[in-house]
Parts: C-alpha cells; sequence; structure tokens
C-alpha cells in the first residue's frame, strides 16, 4: 500500500527500518544503512560506531530517523526516534536536531562562526562568508561558548554565502556573545 | 469570595496553615529550567549562562534546576542548544519517584508535551524503549518537538487512548515502569494559569477521575510484575488522588510503596466529605503551594504484584 506520498513500496504512513546494504533492499530509492553511516564518515568525519546502538528508518520519502535500539520493522507510530536526515535527493541534508547531537564529533565541514555570525546564523539570516575555502554545500556552524566550540545547526554554503537552513521553530533572537 | 471563585475553599480543611496557602496560589511563579543531562550538565549550563549575562539562582534541592531571574529562557544559548528546558520545579518528581533504568522499557501514558517524558529519557541516558503516548495529534506535534529539541533518540510516539493501551507492534508484552501523569482539573497551576479555577466545575472533576482510573487500572495491567507505576496529577482534589489509588488498589494486584520526597510535603489523606480510602494512600505524597514556593502536586508510587510469567518472556526476541 502506499499512499502516493512515497516511491513505489515507500508506505508514507509507517517506519520501515532500512536495509543494511544495497543487497538487501527491496524498496527502490531507499537509503541503507551503509551509505547513511558512509555519509556522515565521508561528509563531516563522524565515526560509524557513533551509531553503533542506533537503527535507522524511513518515513515518508526520504525522511530519515535515528532509533536508540530495536523494534520490529514496520511500526506504525507517530514517532520512532529522531529525525536525521533527508535523502532521496541529489545532496543529502542532515537534520538540525542530528547536527545538534552528534556535531561535536564531525572534523571536517564545520565552520567556525564568529560571535556576531553566530547570532545572526541562529535567527535564520544568510550571510556573505568569502573567506570560506572549504567544500560547498550543507556544513555544520558552529559557535565558541563558555570556551568551547558548540554546534548551532546546518548552514548550506553556495557562492561566498553561508545561508541558515535553522528551521523558523528554532530561529532565535539570542545574544551577541562578543559584545 | 476569593479571587480563585471560591475554589480553594474547599481544601482548607487540608492544610496546615490557609493564610500561607491562599498567599502562595496567589503569587506567580517565576520560570524555572531543567537541565538536559543529555547535551551537557549543569556547571556547563551555569558557565554559559555567566558567559552571556543570563542571570539565575540554582534549586538547593535539585542540581539540574535554575530560577530564571528575567529573560525568557528561550532566548538564551542553553535553550537554543537544547541543552536546558522550560518545566516547573514540582513536575520534576513524578520522573525522579520512576526512576526508571537505562536499556529499560517505559511506557509515559499521557506524554505530551514531554517535559517528563524527556526527563525520562535523560533518566534512562537515551537507551532502552521509552514509549510517548497522547490522544491528541496537536498535542504529539509538541511532544516530537521538544523531543528532538532535546536531542531524545529513545522514544516511540503513539496515539491511542491509554486505557486501553495496545502494545501490539512492539516485539514485547509489558513495561518495566509506567509513568501516570494523568489529565486533571489542574488546581495546582493556579499560579501560572489564574484562569484555571474559573472553569472550574465539580463535574468536570467527577469525569476525569473516571478517565484517571482508566488510565491507571491500564498501566499496572501493562507493567510487569514487581515493575513500578507512578501515578501523578497537579490537583488537590481527593477525588482525582486518594480516591483514584484506593480505586485502583481494589480493582488490580498493586500496593502503594514508600518513597523519598526531595520536596516538603505532607502525606496523603484517608478521609475526605465522608468518603473513606485504604491505609496506603498515606503513602502518597501531597505538596501544597506554601511549602516549597512551587505550584502544587499530587504523586503516588505504586508496585506491581503478582510473580513473573516466564511463559509470556519479559525480554521476548524481537524480530530484526
Amino acid at each position: 500500500m502506499s499512499d502516493g506520498e512515497g516511491a513505489p513500496g515507500n508506505d508514507g504512513s509507517q517506519f520501515d527500518r532500512l536495509p543494511a546494504t544495497a543487497a538487501e533492499r527491496e524498496v527502490e530509492g531507499r537509503a541503507t544503512r551503509a551509505e547513511v553511516l558512509d555519509w556522515w564518515e565521508t561528509r563531516f568525519g563522524v565515526p560509524p560506531e557513533t551509531f553503533a546502538d542506533h537503527t535507522f528508518w524511513e518515513k515518508g520519502k526520504g525522511k530519515l530517523w535515528a532509533f536508540a535500539g530495536d523494534l520490529p520493522s514496520p511500526q506504525e507510530r507517530e514517532g520512532v526516534g529522531m529525525t536525521v536526515l533527508r535523502t532521496r535527493q541529489e545532496h543529502w541534508k542532515p537534520t538540525t536536531t542530528a547536527v545538534r547531537k552528534w556535531g561535536h564529533l564531525a572534523t571536517t565541514n564545520v565552520i567556525e562562526l564568529s560571535p556576531g555570525e553566530a547570532t545572526a546564523f541562529a535567527a535564520g539570516h544568510d550571510q556573505d562568508l568569502p573567506e570560506w575555502d572549504g567544500d560547498w554545500g550543507y556544513l555544520i556552524a558552529t559557535h565558541d561558548l563558555a570556551g568551547e566550540q558548540v554546534p548551532i545547526g546546518v548552514g548550506l554554503y553556495l557562492y561566498d554565502e553561508l545561508r541558515s537552513v535553522v528551521p523558523k521553530g528554532y530561529q532565535e533572537e539570542l545574544p551577541d556573545l562578543g559584545e | 469570595m476569593n479571587d480563585d471563585d471560591g475554589v480553594l475553599d474547599r481544601y482548607v480543611p487540608l492544610v496546615d496553615d490557609e493564610a500561607a496557602f491562599r498567599a502562595a496560589c496567589d503569587r506567580p511563579l517565576p520560570s524555572v529550567v531543567r537541565v538536559n543531562t543529555l547535551a551537557a550538565d549543569a556547571e556547563r549550563v551555569a558557565r554559559a549562562f555567566d558567559a552571556e549575562g543570563t542571570g539565575y539562582e540554582r534549586a538547593d534541592w535539585h542540581d539540574g534546576l535554575f530560577r530564571m531571574a528575567d529573560r525568557s529562557p528561550g532566548t538564551t544559548w542553553p535553550y537554543a542548544h537544547g541543552w536546558v528546558h522550560g518545566q516547573e520545579e514540582v513536575s520534576c518528581l513524578p520522573a525522579m519517584a520512576l526512576d526508571p533504568d537505562p536499556g529499560s522499557r517505559v511506557w509515559d501514558t499521557c506524554a505530551a508535551p514531554g517535559s517528563k517524558t524527556t526527563q525520562l529519557a535523560a533518566l534512562m541516558d537515551d537507551s532502552g524503549v521509552l514509549v510517548g503516548n497522547d490522544t491528541s495529534l496537536g498535542r504529539l506535534s509538541a511532544l516530537r518537538h521538544n523531543a528532538e529539541r532535546l536531542g531524545v533518540t529513545n522514544l516511540v510516539v503513539d496515539q491511542q487512548d491509554a486505557r486501553n493501551y495496545s502494545l501490539n507492534g512492539f516485539g514485547f508484552d509489558e513495561f518495566d515502569a509506567t509513568l501516570v501523569d494523568a489529565p486533571c482539573s489542574c488546581e495546582g497551576t493556579v499560579r501560572k494559569n489564574p484562569d484555571t479555577l474559573e472553569k472550574w466545575t465539580l463535574d468536570h472533576v467527577h469525569e476525569v477521575a473516571g478517565i484517571q482510573k482508566g488510565i491507571l487500572r491500564r498501566a499496572v495491567q501493562a507493567t510487569r510484575p514487581g515493575g513500578t507505576v507512578v501515578y501523578s496529577t497537579c490537583t488537590f482534589a481527593p477525588e482525582e488522588n486518594e480516591a483514584v489509588l484506593d480505586h485502583v488498589l481494589r480493582e488490580e494486584d498493586c500496593e502503594v510503596v514508600d518513597w523519598d520526597c526531595p520536596l516538603e510535603s505532607v502525606p496523603g489523606v484517608t478521609e475526605w466529605e465522608g468518603e473513606s480510602y485504604d491505609e496506603q494512600v498515606t503513602r502518597a505524597t501531597r505538596v501544597y503551594p506554601h511549602h516549597n514556593d512551587t505550584g502544587g502536586f499530587f504523586l503516588a508510587k505504586l508496585e506491581v504484584g503478582g510473580t513473573p510469567d516466564d511463559a509470556a518472556g519479559g525480554d521476548a526476541e524481537v524480530g530484526a
């Protein structure tokens, strides 16, 4: 059964566990656990063992969730764990909440913002940042808080500009720690 | 006649200091946040509040509670990072009483919007299976948002009527611990929502008491022998508190057990308006607003009776 939200075979009304590898994939276009682990490691340097105790699930079109344990699949529930990744598009996009939970483990594609930049980013503002010489695409934006770099959320870096993709519900006018 | 339309008059015979009780109910509550230990510890939160100049006072009875001096906590960096969550002090008691083990199976019967659910997740160290159930899709969306904001990954969000909750599909058939933070007449929240008592009716008290009895009975049934059920409300009404316990003690195999309340409190009452209740309800806890300058609260910890049924297999294999 499909409600039309997902690709053929992907029932948008339920949570399906991701197959371990491509060889075990039954639903067309569905990401595998191996691909998800590889993506976090390749894009951000987050080690695969970070997710050793988590299972990954798809609900709807490419919305992936991580659950801290094991459950029978499928699950007809309103939520199974936490949203972590958006797949089934050219560039996979991590969620703000996943970046806030695991972003401190990232070693690549992390952009450290100044106090003023961090405040603007958290409020959802795009900003010109021509000094970034790393990859374009989705980055983890961090700032210094009480002596440690802390991930704020997901940025999209394109054409010398850092776009804040912090969802509206998470945008806040926060103190400028440089003042 | 008081500002509360006389509702609080009925509880005067129960309180030790009427003047202090009424005065406390008239004062607004401070804004309080609880540290989300899945993301940061209390010292890190304190350092961050200090760095941005946010004023606070630490609660002396709980390391992870900060009373905010001025600003709304939503406009602070620790809040934006999911290190803290707005939660009234007294509402931290149920999860502390349930005290779930990491890796265990826990059911939060009336979970939305999720302050206590996310506190349970933190006590479980984000491991095991935490089922957060509620009947309203709108409230469930608030629960999901709060759980995501705080980085909870061991939560299954479910929409069922808790009174006949089904565990179908989980691969196990009983919980280790269950929280019934029941829908109630909310008299204890008058300091936060002064209009609560304007809408108060005795009919509503009796109506929610019926729902509370149904949910608590199902909670005991769905929890393994030897497991723990915590029942809590934010109301003073014995009809919704001791009477509900009295009912479930008669109908299900369980007992009220002692627990060590970290706040000043008094025992549950065995007599109310011509009714008398099982002696065990004196092991329940009543917290009045003037005791600790908080909201009002009721809480009881129950142990489920019976013997483990090995055939049912509390550790049933789950599918791949």
